[in-house]
Formats: C-alpha cells, structure tokens, sequence
C-alpha cells in the first residue's frame, strides 16, 4: 500500500507577519515550520505503517526551493519519500490551484490513501482535502479522529462533529483529513533525522506534472486579495485585582457584564 | 439584479441559527432574489420558516442520501440548486462539514471559494469577503475572480438574525441526480455526546473557556455553571483539552476550532498566540486568572486577577440573581 503525506510549509504562527506587494504572505521574512497539523497525518500513516509490512509512505509538498527543508522534517519522522513540487509559478496559489497541482502530481503516482492534516495553520480555510479529493474523483473522510484501514481495502474514519462523531465507511483509495484528538504524534529521533538527507526526494515543475503556469499561483487561483491591512492592536482594558475572596473580582465583572447588556 | 443562493443548515426541520443570520445578510447586502436550498430529513418543513428572514425562494431536496452518506450527495443537490436557480453567488455556514460541500461542489462547478468572512459587500456582480487572517491580526478583503460561480463562507455571529417582515418563500422541489459516486461514503453510526442544552460553540454568542489554571477536569464544572448563567458554549484551550479534561471538540485556538462570540470569558487561560489565534476576533474579552502577567490580559476588556475557584462562584450567583 502506497500512502501519500501532503506536508505543508508554513509561516511560524509566533512570528509577525507580513505581506509582499502582491498581497500575499511574505514568506521570506518569517521564520517557517511544518505545518503542525500535518505532524497528525504522519504520525497516523507511520501507525498503519508499523501496523503491517506492505506499506510505503510519500511526503507531497508544494513550495519554493526552501520547501525542502520542511520536505526533510516530514522524512525525518520516518517517511520513505518525498516529490517536491516547486515552480515559480505556483507562488500565491489558494486552496483551489493548491489542490489542482496536488491531485496533478498524484497523475502518474501509484497510491491507496491520502492523509493530511484538515488545515494549514496560515490559510486555515479546510478547503484543500476535499478539493483535492474532488480533482481525483475518491471519497473524502474529513476531520478523522479515528481511522482504520482495512487489509480488504476497506477505510473506515470516526468524522469529528460539533458534540460527537460520525463514522463513515469507503473503499481505498481515499482521502482522509485528521484533527488533533487522533492521535500524539512522536518526535523525529537524531536516527531518523539522519536517514532524512538520504531519502530519495524528487524535485519537479508544472510543466512535468502537465500543468502551465495558468494552472497554478495567482493566474490559476479562483480567488483574489483585494487588500490586506494590520488590525490596529487592541488596547488593554481596566484590570482589576481581586481581594482573595472572589468578591470583588466577581462585582467587577458583574459590572461590567451590566454595563454591556450581557446580563 | 444579482440573486443569491444560500445553502441553509438545519436541525430535522428547524433552520440553524446561523442560517438566519446569513439570509439576513443576503437580503441585506443582495439586490435580487434571496433563493434557500435545503437538503435532508426536514428540509421542507425547514423551508416554511426561511421567508421570515428574507427568503422569497426555496429550493428543497429531501433525498434520503443526504442523510446516509457523507457530503457528496449534497454536492450533487447543491450543484442542482445552483443550476435551478441559475444564482452566481452562493452563501453558506463557514462550518467544516457544510465546508467539505462546497469545496467540492466549487471544483465541480468551476468555482471559487472565499472561506471565514465576517462582512460582505456586493460591488457590482462580486461579493467581497472582508475576513481576518493571521489569526486576527489582519483584515483582507477576498473575492472570487472571472466568470466563476463565487461561494462565500460566512463565520457565525457576523449578522443578526433580523425578521424581514416578509412572506413564505415560494418552495420548489429540486430534481436531483445523483451519479453512482455520490454514495461511496456511507454514514454507518453517529454518536453525539448527551445533550447539554447549551448552544454550539461555533455558534454561541457567549463562550466560556477554561485552560491550564484550572487544574483538573472537575474545573470544567465550574465553567460550565457559569456558561449556563450566561446562556454560553463552553470552550477550552488546548491544554486543557491535552489533559484529557474535556473532549477535543472543544478546542479554541490554531489547531482547534476558531470563534467569534460577542462574549468570550478565558478562565485560567494564559493566552500563548496559538490559543489568541482562535478568539482573538470576539467582540468582547474578559479575563479571570492568578497570574497577573499572563499575555491574555493583553487583549482583555476587562481583566480580573484573582482565583478562578474563588471569583466564579459568587459571580455566578449574582448572575443568576439578577436573572431572577
């Protein structure tokens, strides 16, 4: 069985942000990490990887050249490969020409199972697992917090909801997206990190996975920024120490939930 | 004249609340027809009560698939929808389910898809999305671009829920077929944990979260008691929801749910910027914890230093005395 990773590299979410002329993030200027959410979907794959001896895993990701440091970071947790696809033209891309180049690199590739984090922490739109299943034509099982493949093809997923779950079942291939309570992924060790540099790590354009750059970045993306402003930082309001009993933390708030119609 | 269709949620018949606010929205902002498309168990019955909040049509699909499998017979019905009604612009609940719908649906039909907004304007035939990004620490303004169907997902609690005054909206029975794909994702169970009578978090006016300061899972009772004093959802940072003290479901910050309630109360709550990444866009912030550096209070309207355990009790019985 084949499994495919998506991984993507995204802006530390501590760092303070910026954006370039074309109203996208300038990714230059921050520090960038692996997407955490996307620390899940490996662990997750690695899990089914112990759990029987067929598996092979593949890191996906689009991005600059400096996209392979993170490439690197997903192989370190014990991935077996990974496909680049980085192209100047797939800067700026949104959730609909991001899931478009993924579904092309999978054109050609042999695989059972897709699984992903359900978000990137800079976008956080949800958008890509769904639209990528689309472009592929597979069923989607979306906010995973339970997953079981089985050896008959069979994939079954507990979909997280609002005060509960729902469990749906599909056949292979698929694509699964999975949020925090699946599982408590592990750290990559110093062997790991090491076998990283060796993993082979295919680096290809959009022309290779046949696409144009019409297909990707600004030009293929469905949306546009028309504007993108700082939020003037918010000023601090009244603090008020409380006394050690509760009393008079409690007649402030009190107050102060009065005052604006709360109570 | 732009019509606007709004893909409406509901609960076996009754229109979500956010579904109101957003018909709402549409009515408001729109210069055409506001046009509802319901699916599933109740649609019907749920498409008597969308005049009332601005909807002068209603497209309704009762499959029984919408109910057995996951998101792709809705796709189908939504895609039937938008062609009955021949709208260009679509409205829905920035939900993850309701998200899964639309994506798809967007790549079938050659659309876009601006997720999360907290306003919009019609500017000629575009609705423009004003929504945060970078967890609140900035605005954009997003549209879809060229010829495309636009889908616009809108954040709860960014309208109100206004009674137009109107009519029933005129219902129509939308014919939909489903291609044999549209049921490779079967719904065997579903399992909801024993109803609280408190709202959904996504949905709440008033969120009352507790973190790390509370020390243990029984803390989240106190939190509780004071989210029902004030009619609230009850939300969690994720080191509370790490601890195992309460589900995953009702995680607040990057890797968790994002909101946007009138009334946020943090308890206990330090606010590292993964957890002020979820909520830092509510309206209104208010703050009890110990430690009188804690970067929550940063964003705090108003900020109470003191023992959650000793603050929250008397504040919930004044509360509750003052409701009568």
């Amino acid at each position: 069985m084949r499994i495919i990773c998506p991984v993507k590299r995204v802006p530390d979410t501590a760092a303070e942000k910026k954006v370039t002329e074309d109203l996208t993030v300038d990714r230059d200027s921050v520090e960038a990490i692996l997407n955490a959410n996307d620390e899940w979907s490996i662990e997750e794959a690695l899990r089914i990887k112990e759990s029987r001896d067929d598996v092979e895993i593949v890191a996906l990701c689009m991005g600059p050249d400096t996209a392979q440091q993170t490439v690197r970071k997903a192989l370190s947790y014990g991935l077996d490969a990974a496909i680049q696809i980085t192209d100047e033209a797939v800067a700026g891309s949104d959730a609909v020409a991001t899931a478009r180049v993924l579904a092309a690199a999978l054109k050609d590739e042999e695989w059972d199972l897709i699984i992903m984090g359900n978000q990137s922490s800079d976008a956080r739109s949800m958008l890509v697992p769904a639209m990528l299943a689309e472009f592929l034509d597979v069923p989607a099982l979306t906010y995973a917090k339970r997953l079981a493949v089985g050896d008959d093809g069979s994939v079954e997923a507990d979909r997280e909801t609002a005060g509960g779950h729902e469990t749906v079942q599909a056949t292979l291939p698929a694509v699964v997206s999975v949020v925090e309570a699946i599982n408590e992924p592990r750290y990559p060790n110093f062997k790991g990190i090491m076998a990283a540099k060796k993993k082979p790590l295919e680096t290809k354009d959009l022309a290779a996975i046949g696409l144009s750059a019409d297909d990707a970045g600004h030009a293929g993306s469905a949306t546009k920024v028309l504007e993108a402003t700082p939020k003037p930082p918010k000023e601090a309001g009244e603090k008020i120490e409380d006394d050690g009993t509760g009393q008079v933390g409690a007649k402030a708030l009190v107050d102060f939930l009065v005052e604006k119609k709360f109570i | 004249m732009t019509d606007i269709l709004v893909l409406v949620e509901h609960d076996a018949g009754t229109p979500k609340k956010i579904s109101n606010q957003i018909l709402t929205a549409a009515k408001a902002k729109g210069d055409g027809d506001v046009i509802a498309a319901l699916f599933g168990a109740g649609a019907a019955e749920a498409a008597d009560k969308v005049g009332e909040y601005g909807a002068t049509k209603a497209l309704v699909w009762e499959g029984a698939e919408a109910d057995d499998y996951a998101t792709e017979p809705k796709v189908a019905a939504l895609q039937a929808a938008i062609e009955a009604s021949g709208a260009s612009i679509v409205l829905y609940a920035a939900d993850p389910f309701v998200t899964d719908v639309v994506a798809r649906c967007a790549v079938r039909v050659g659309g876009g898809v601006v997720a999360d907004a907290v306003d919009l304007e019609l500017e000629g035939d575009r609705m423009v999305a004003t929504k945060a990004i970078f967890g609140g620490d900035m605005n954009s303004r997003c549209q879809v671009q060229g010829d495309r169907t636009q889908f616009v997902g809108v954040k709860a609690n960014s309208f109100q829920a206004e009674s137009s005054g109107g009519g029933a909206a005129e219902v129509t029975t939308l014919d939909v077929s489903l291609p044999e794909s549209a049921t490779r994702a079967k719904i065997s169970d579903r399992v909801e944990a024993e109803a609280s009578g408190r709202p959904e978090m996504t949905e709440a006016a008033i969120i009352v979260s507790g973190g790390r300061g509370l020390g243990n899972a029984e803390g989240f009772d106190l939190v509780g008691e004071l989210a029902d004093a004030l009619g609230g959802a009850v939300g969690a940072s994720r080191a509370a929801t790490d601890a195992g003290w309460i589900p995953h479901n009702h995680q607040i910050g990057q890797t968790g749910k994002t909101v946007s309630p009138s009334l946020y109360v943090a308890s206990g709550i330090s606010g590292a910027i993964q957890h002020r990444a979820g909520m830092q866009t509510s309206q209104t912030i208010a703050v009890i914890n110990k430690d009188a550096e804690a970067p929550i209070f940063s964003i705090a309207d108003i900020g109470i230093v003191g023992d959650l355990y000793k603050v929250i009790p008397p504040l919930v019985e004044e509360i509750n005395k003052r409701k009568g």
